[in-house]
């Protein structure tokens, strides 16, 4: 199998606390691998470190073999990764069809065309119509972002980082501030991308019936290290994991440290 | 009545030629929240170069296209060194821009002089029509039009093509923008050449209008452009049109029955928003 993103020896410190350290995993292609972890474990940092957000202080990150430890966020983007944030990010002021027209548009590289062929204008449409259907967010199109409710908010989200049509998602908490009656929905949503088996998906989430039901593999993150790595099975049978998330371990592992 | 409407479209006509210098300010400063002052002085040199070729050529639509061609290009190389350098620094902006409007006033006298220059418009658009009691000044209707049909190509610009959404998008959030991996300065620079153009095309409109052109014309119309700016809401194409014809309409009956207050009356409007409403009386951002 191939790697699509491999990182090696991976690290960031802020003064004198390292945030992430030394971890090194990779992921396959098609794969969906969960990072899970106490609050604080890194895990969001370690996101920022892939989707370049941050700059790691030391080791290295792969894309498709490619380094691409020092570029932007913007070529990343490009050479395939989508990200989605805790916060939510949608234009309040567009439409709902326009807000994904514009990801559809960017992904078309038709980036700095003023004047439009009606035709390819129509195409980006239906695209961004497809990408609100898979979503689901049918007949919502005419909607101002503004108007929709959080969830809904949040499965905009979803079809603008779908439409950009990424190798390699990275979603950050994707139910975070939703409410219990939304969590299915956005569920649903990432099984139907998952369905279509032509994703790379990393997932970070607290929602642990979640994350067993879809994962292929689990990392656990704890303190900025790589504690565990294996099937859901593996992880829940695993001493070292229950131990971290019953208490306890914090001071073994920083001791052995 | 007949001086009611004459004063109304006098002031109309105004208001869409300060109209067309505020809507390349608006957008600029949406966009990448830059002040641009030196806006005055691409409205001049289009007003200038315009009036130049349209006194050698004797054709006025060849210095309309000449006015247009200057203010892309001044748009271009302002955008490219002055403006670019100074991203995200507004005191250093305001700095740089203003002193660039002063250099380009006077060139302006360097090259045609410090006198003012007399301009009067074709002969096909010379004189009036007679409706009823009432005079239409020809040239005035004609300003009114063509303000009207740039709003119209704005307005479908900014609603159906690519990079109209871009814009808007990139108004409310461009940091948002460039994460979809849309390379925002490149727009930037392709909206602050549309908005020199358009600048450049109100003060070659304007020279038969006020029938003399001097070099200090910029900072005069700059002014008033900056007024409408803020009271339409920043980055707002209708608020402008709107705010500008307020203006405009305001100005053609103070001018008329208090001429000393005219423009402190435009002040006095653009305070009291901001007192009431800072975000512009049509603004999109909350």
């Amino acid at each position: 199998m191939v790697a699509i993103l491999e990182t090696k020896n991976l690290g960031i410190t802020f003064g004198t606390h390292q945030a992430v350290q030394d971890v090194s995993f990779s992921v396959e292609k098609n794969e969906f691998k969960s990072i899970i972890g106490p609050n604080g474990a890194g895990k969001t940092t370690l996101f920022n470190l892939l989707s370049g957000q941050l700059k790691p202080t030391k080791g290295e990150i792969y894309l498709k073999g490619q380094q691409i430890t020092g570029s932007s966020v913007v070529e990343r983007t490009r050479l395939g990764i989508g990200r989605s944030f805790q916060i939510t990010n949608v234009f309040p002021n567009l439409t709902v069809l326009e807000n994904v027209r514009l990801a559809v548009q960017s992904q078309a590289k038709l980036r700095y065309q003023a004047f439009t062929h009606y035709r390819s204008y129509q195409k980006f449409e239906e695209k961004a119509l497809h990408w609100l259907h898979v979503a689901l967010l049918d007949h919502k199109e005419n909607t101002l972002a503004i108007n929709l409710a959080h969830g809904e908010k949040r499965k905009l989200e979803m079809a603008m980082l779908l439409a950009l049509e990424p190798e390699l998602l990275l979603l950050d908490e994707p139910t975070a501030g939703m409410s219990l009656e939304d969590v299915p929905a956005i569920l649903q949503v990432i099984k139907k991308i998952k369905e279509e088996g032509d994703k790379t998906i990393l997932l970070i989430e607290h929602k642990m019936d979640m994350i067993m039901d879809l994962s292929d593999r689990i990392m656990v993150l704890f303190n900025g290290k790589l504690l565990a790595e294996g099937t859901p099975r593996e992880i829940m049978d695993n001493e070292l994991v229950q131990s971290a998330y019953l208490g306890g371990l914090y001071d073994e592992f920083t001791s052995q440290s | 009545m007949e001086l009611f409407i004459n004063l109304t479209i006098n002031g109309l006509a105004t208001g869409m030629l300060i109209f067309l210098l505020a809507a390349g300010l608006t957008l600029i400063f949406g966009l990448m929240s830059v002040l641009n002052f030196a806006h005055g002085g691409l409205f001049a040199w289009g007003s200038y170069a315009g009036v130049w070729l349209y006194l050698l050529t004797n054709s006025f639509i060849a210095g309309i296209i000449g006015a247009i061609f200057i203010g892309i290009l001044l748009g271009f190389i302002t955008e490219k060194w002055i403006i670019q350098p100074v991203y995200g620094n507004h005191v250093q902006q305001i700095l740089i821009t203003l002193g660039f409007m002063i250099v380009l006033s006077e060139l302006l006298k360097v090259i045609w002089g410090p006198n003012q220059i007399a301009v009067t418009p074709p002969a096909y658009l010379t004189g009036s029509w007679e409706i009823g009691n009432i005079l239409i000044i020809k040239y005035r209707a004609f300003i009114i039009v063509v303000g009207l049909l740039m709003y119209g190509l704005i307005y479908y610009m900014l609603k159906h093509t690519k990079i109209g959404l871009i814009v808007r998008a990139g108004v409310i959030n461009k940091e948002m923008v460039q994460s979809l991996g849309i390379n925002i300065k490149r727009i930037f620079l392709y909206v602050f050449m549309a908005g020199a153009a358009m600048a450049a095309l109100s003060g070659m409109l304007i020279a038969p209008y006020a029938g003399v052109i001097h070099g200090n014309m910029g900072m005069e119309y700059a002014i008033l452009a900056f007024i409408v700016v803020v009271i339409g809401g920043m980055g707002n194409i209708t608020g402008s049109i709107l705010a500008a014809t307020l203006v405009g309409i305001i100005g053609s009956f103070m001018a008329y029955y208090v001429p000393e207050l005219s423009l402190a009356v435009n002040m006095l409007i653009m305070a009291v928003v901001l007192l009431f409403r800072p975000q512009g009386l049509f603004a999109l951002k909350g």
